[in-house]
């Protein structure tokens, strides 16, 4: 028998390869064409509302639709003081919770708990807002209460900026604890056993062989969540109070750009109204294009040489 | 690729298929949807015709009457002038049912049917009577005691039928309203206090769970959930129940109704002062797109039917009964219906 070099088969194989190619092309270009119809929809519908006001939808902060008046800036700060609150409560539980799982705990009780922590991200947006009505509210109340005694706000009614930063952590805490747990096992045991060896305790382990490698996988886990906070439609506009206006103080009652979508769309009378929400939606996505971009810069910094 | 398009064409012709005379598709208010629900259930236990109505907000129920994709549009607001104009036919409005708005409180110690007016009201709402024993409030209930608590006004955070009607009752008894909030029925406005809730199920959610709170739903929403509230004074100063639908249906025959029904009588001189119609929006001439006579036809049937028996079922879920002379002009508007300009 000769040796031979394999080859692709001839005859039907070669076509059937073209053909393979040719679905995989239309399939992606759908994916691209979706994304491109609908930021230049959102664009076209959304014109009028920038054509109205300006940098004042933007910037301005008077949302007043009984009297025409389409200025987005308390929304657009909602969405922002949400996410990064959201995220600067779940990034130091999430990162605790899978050194725990990753490092400290035992399999008999990791696995539970890192069973657990994923079922959190399976539960509908619906029912954590139900949970933050009727639970969370009620359980933070008093402290609410006596933050806004002790600082001189007003008194807080318990929807407000604060109670929904606290759902969207409890939401976003399943998505950073299972990437941070996963990529923290994947850091190589030599990295460990050779920290050991030079005499480092456990926590020195941690914070100089293990932390630092998993860092970008780590931050991704963290853009992850940042997506899920900012995009959060439901929960959030069950939790937030709802006023159409910059919030006074962290427990005041507020609005994001996703929940003012949510509450004024199918009642929104005037085609001014109507465009200034979904110039709205366009603005979320340029929030949302830039935030990833700004990720990936981010991540691309910080991985490690000679890691993936 | 090829058994995809098969697949939809498939769909399609299914969908094609499925409009027929048999089915009645509506899109509009959430409002009513309860009642619909209920009447659309007998309809098609009595008459085998099937109505898919989508609870999809009274905007989009407009929108969709306009862009002729539903035979019938539901709203709590009617379509004005500028509105009726970007559609392709004459709509007319029918009038169905007629919601009263209460206001709910939770205050400890006080009793049930507090007294309010609208003037009272509008000050709460514009955060310039801040608490329960305000001197305003005391002296429209004299006997009660009430607490020394500061007041929490809850609003629908959703744009919403039951926020234009209440928003256009305080834009009628209050100047202070009418020149700093709004002006007429608006489904949301900029409230310069409180919190919002989400949908009527959010507002009576929140007063329940929120000591010193005050907000508005139907009077459906007060007494599922037990909430106390208030009586309201009308413009002739007799307090007024919201639940007593008989004084809610009164309303609507206050002044001389126009014949289209196009009206809002908030602050109504006889009955419950803040209610409104609730409509149904279909077009007069239903020879359009590919409509046949006999779509036309279970159409006006079905309208018919809503406003005759249909309206036994408005009391049983808390909803005015159309009755008098809105009655009277309601059928006139059904039996206007004409399809290649015969009548139906």
């Amino acid at each position: 028998m000769k040796a031979t070099i394999p080859q692709p088969r001839r005859g039907s194989g070669s076509r059937a390869d073209a053909r393979f190619q040719a679905v995989i092309v239309a399939l992606a270009s759908i994916v691209l064409v979706t994304a491109l119809a609908y930021s230049v929809v959102l664009l076209l519908n959304g014109a009028s509302a920038f054509g109205r006001e300006g940098l004042g939808f933007v910037f301005g902060s008077n949302w007043d639709p009984a009297n025409g008046h389409f200025q987005a800036f308390p929304f657009i700060a909602g969405t922002f003081f949400t996410a990064i609150g959201a995220l600067v409560i779940a990034v130091p539980l999430a990162l605790a919770a899978s050194l725990f799982i990753a490092e400290y705990a035992p399999d008999w009780l990791a696995n539970p708990v890192a069973y657990l922590i994923e079922l959190l991200a399976a539960i509908p947006s619906v029912v954590y807002g139900l949970w933050g009505i009727f639970v969370l509210i009620p359980a933070t109340l008093p402290f609410q209460k006596w933050l806004a005694s002790s600082l001189g706000w007003s008194a807080p009614i318990g929807p407000g900026l604060f109670s929904a930063m606290l759902l969207l952590a409890v939401m976003i805490i399943p998505f950073i604890a299972a990437i941070s747990r996963d990529v923290i096992k994947l850091v190589p045991n030599d990295q460990r056993e050779a920290a050991f060896a030079l005499g480092a305790t456990k926590w020195e382990v941690i914070r100089y062989a293990v932390l630092p490698y998993a860092r970008a996988g780590i931050l991704g886990g963290v853009i992850l969540g940042l997506g899920r906070a900012i995009g959060e439609t439901l929960a959030v506009t069950m939790v937030i109070g709802n006023a159409n206006r910059f919030p006074q103080n962290l427990l005041s009652p507020t609005a994001t750009m996703s929940s003012i979508i949510a509450s004024n769309f199918g009642e929104a009378s005037s085609p001014e109204f109507v465009s200034s929400l979904i110039g709205i939606g366009f603005v979320l996505l340029v929030v949302a294009l830039v935030v990833n971009f700004l990720a990936r810069i981010v991540i691309a910094r910080l991985t490690p040489q000679g890691t993936v | 690729m090829k058994k995809l398009l098969i697949a939809g064409t498939v769909a399609l012709a299914a969908i094609a298929v499925a409009q027929d005379a048999k089915t009645i598709t509506g899109a509009g208010a959430s409002f009513p949807f309860p009642l619909y629900q209920e009447m659309f259930a007998q309809y098609n236990k009595t008459t085998g015709v099937q109505i898919n109505y989508q609870s999809v907000g009274s905007g989009a129920g407009r929108t969709q009457i306009i862009a002729q994709t539903v035979d019938f549009g539901a709203s709590d607001a009617f379509m004005n002038d500028e509105l009726l104009k970007t559609a392709p036919g004459a709509i007319v409005h029918v009038p169905m049912a007629i919601g009263a708005v209460v206001p709910v409180y939770n205050v400890p110690g006080a009793p049930d049917k507090l007294k309010f007016t609208g003037d009272v009201l509008a000050q709460i709402y514009l955060g310039k009577i801040t608490k329960w024993n305000d001197a305003k409030i005391v002296k429209l209930n004299m006997g009660v005691k009430l607490p020394d608590l500061a007041i929490q006004p809850v609003y629908r955070s959703d744009g919403s039928g039951t926020t234009a009607i209440f928003v256009d009752y305080l834009s009628k008894v209050s100047s202070d309203w009418a020149g700093t909030v709004s002006k007429g029925p608006q489904s949301t406005v900029k409230w310069p206090v409180g919190v919002g809730g989400p949908q009527s199920a959010g507002v009576a959610g929140l007063v329940k769970q929120t000591t010193g709170s005050i907000g508005y739903v139907e009077t459906v929403y007060a007494k599922a959930n037990k909430l106390e509230y208030g009586v309201v004074r009308n413009s002739t100063g007799k307090y007024v129940d919201g639940g007593n639908l008989k004084e809610v249906a009164l309303a609507s025959d206050s002044k001389s109704l126009p014949n289209d029904t196009r009206v809002s009588f908030t602050n109504s001189d006889i009955g419950y002062p803040i209610s409104g119609f609730t409509w149904i929006l279909v077009y007069k001439e239903q020879k359009y797109g590919k409509r046949t006579v006999e779509q036309a036809k279970s159409l006006v049937d079905l309208l018919k039917w809503m406003l005759a028996d249909g309206q036994k079922i408005n009391e049983q879920l808390a909803y005015g009964q159309i009755d008098g002379s809105a009655l009277a002009k309601a059928k006139k508007i059904v039996s206007s219906i004409t399809y290649g300009g015969k009548a139906l």
